[in-house]
């Protein structure tokens, strides 16, 4: 076993038993504490496959800000010692035949399929070439969308700032 | 094949990280769990979009940019959405989805 098969397999260990109790713990801070283990290790899967801009953005963005975020707003809507009750066991089973079935099919296509792999360099992406990419409009450029995301978190903002702001009637 | 990791892998890790996002989706009430195991899902989408673009795709960088702009969009989407939640919290004071049956306040 290779030490990127051995790093591979912890990340995807972490994630799976992270999400898991993700989606199972009672009290809901913990389970957010449990969202920021699955995003750091995701983002150690992007340094593995050597994306480190990517990797990057996801440690500042996703586990520093969105889940500071949500932790912010547990705090705001919910007592910290509450515990979430049980949902019922008719609901949690159908639930789950749900998700097994959809993941077994998934799982099998995708272990019949024949993909073409190709043996790659591992050089790291330079930053050079992410910066003109972005703004690049010529083929394989996203000047638009990188327009359109912009405009878009703009909109984002002002719209949460009304949403959250306090009526004066 | 990534240096002995095949793509195969990645695809199934990051289908095993959707379904229990849906799992979780299903059986939460909680407005804030739905909506982490919302991140949940986007986040395995990303995984995909990463390993295709390294494993079978590795002249151009569409996989990453995709993931960068996936990124930026489930930032404003949480934002938005934890507006919403604590306009909601204030007007009714809980976040059950069930018992918020009526569009009139």
């Amino acid at each position: 076993m290779t030490n990127n098969q051995f790093m591979f397999l912890v990340f995807s260990v972490v994630i799976v038993v992270f999400s898991l109790l993700t989606v199972t713990s009672r009290r809901i801070l913990r389970a957010a504490t449990f969202l920021l283990f699955v995003l750091v290790s995701t983002s150690g899967l992007y340094f593995l496959l050597r994306f480190n801009f990517l990797a990057a953005i996801q440690l500042t963005l996703y586990a520093g800000g969105i889940v500071v975020l949500i932790i912010f707003s547990i705090l705001l809507t919910s007592h910290i010692s509450e515990k979430l009750a049980v949902p019922p066991v008719t609901k949690r089973i159908y639930a789950a035949i749900a998700a097994i079935a959809g993941a077994v099919l998934c799982i099998l296509t995708i272990l019949q399929t024949q993909f073409v792999q190709k043996t790659l360099d591992p050089a790291r992406v330079h930053i050079r070439t992410i910066g003109e990419g972005m703004l690049s409009t010529g083929k394989y450029g996203y000047a638009l969308p990188f327009e359109v995301i912009s405009v878009l978190l703009l909109a984002a903002m002002i719209g949460s700032i009304i949403l959250a702001k306090k009526r004066k009637d | 094949m990534f240096e002995g990791v095949p793509v195969h892998w990645f695809l199934v890790l990051a289908t095993t990280m959707f379904f229990i996002g849906i799992y979780g989706f299903l059986v939460r009430k909680n407005l804030i769990t739905m909506l982490m195991s919302l991140e949940l899902i986007l986040n395995s989408v990303c995984i995909n979009f990463v390993a295709f673009n390294k494993i079978l795709f590795p002249e151009h960088l569409e996989g990453m940019f995709f993931t960068l702009f996936i990124i930026a969009v489930a930032a404003a989407e949480a934002s938005v959405a934890i507006a919403i939640i604590i306009n909601i919290y204030r007007r009714l004071v809980n976040i059950d989805v069930e018992k918020m049956n009526e569009m009139k306040y």
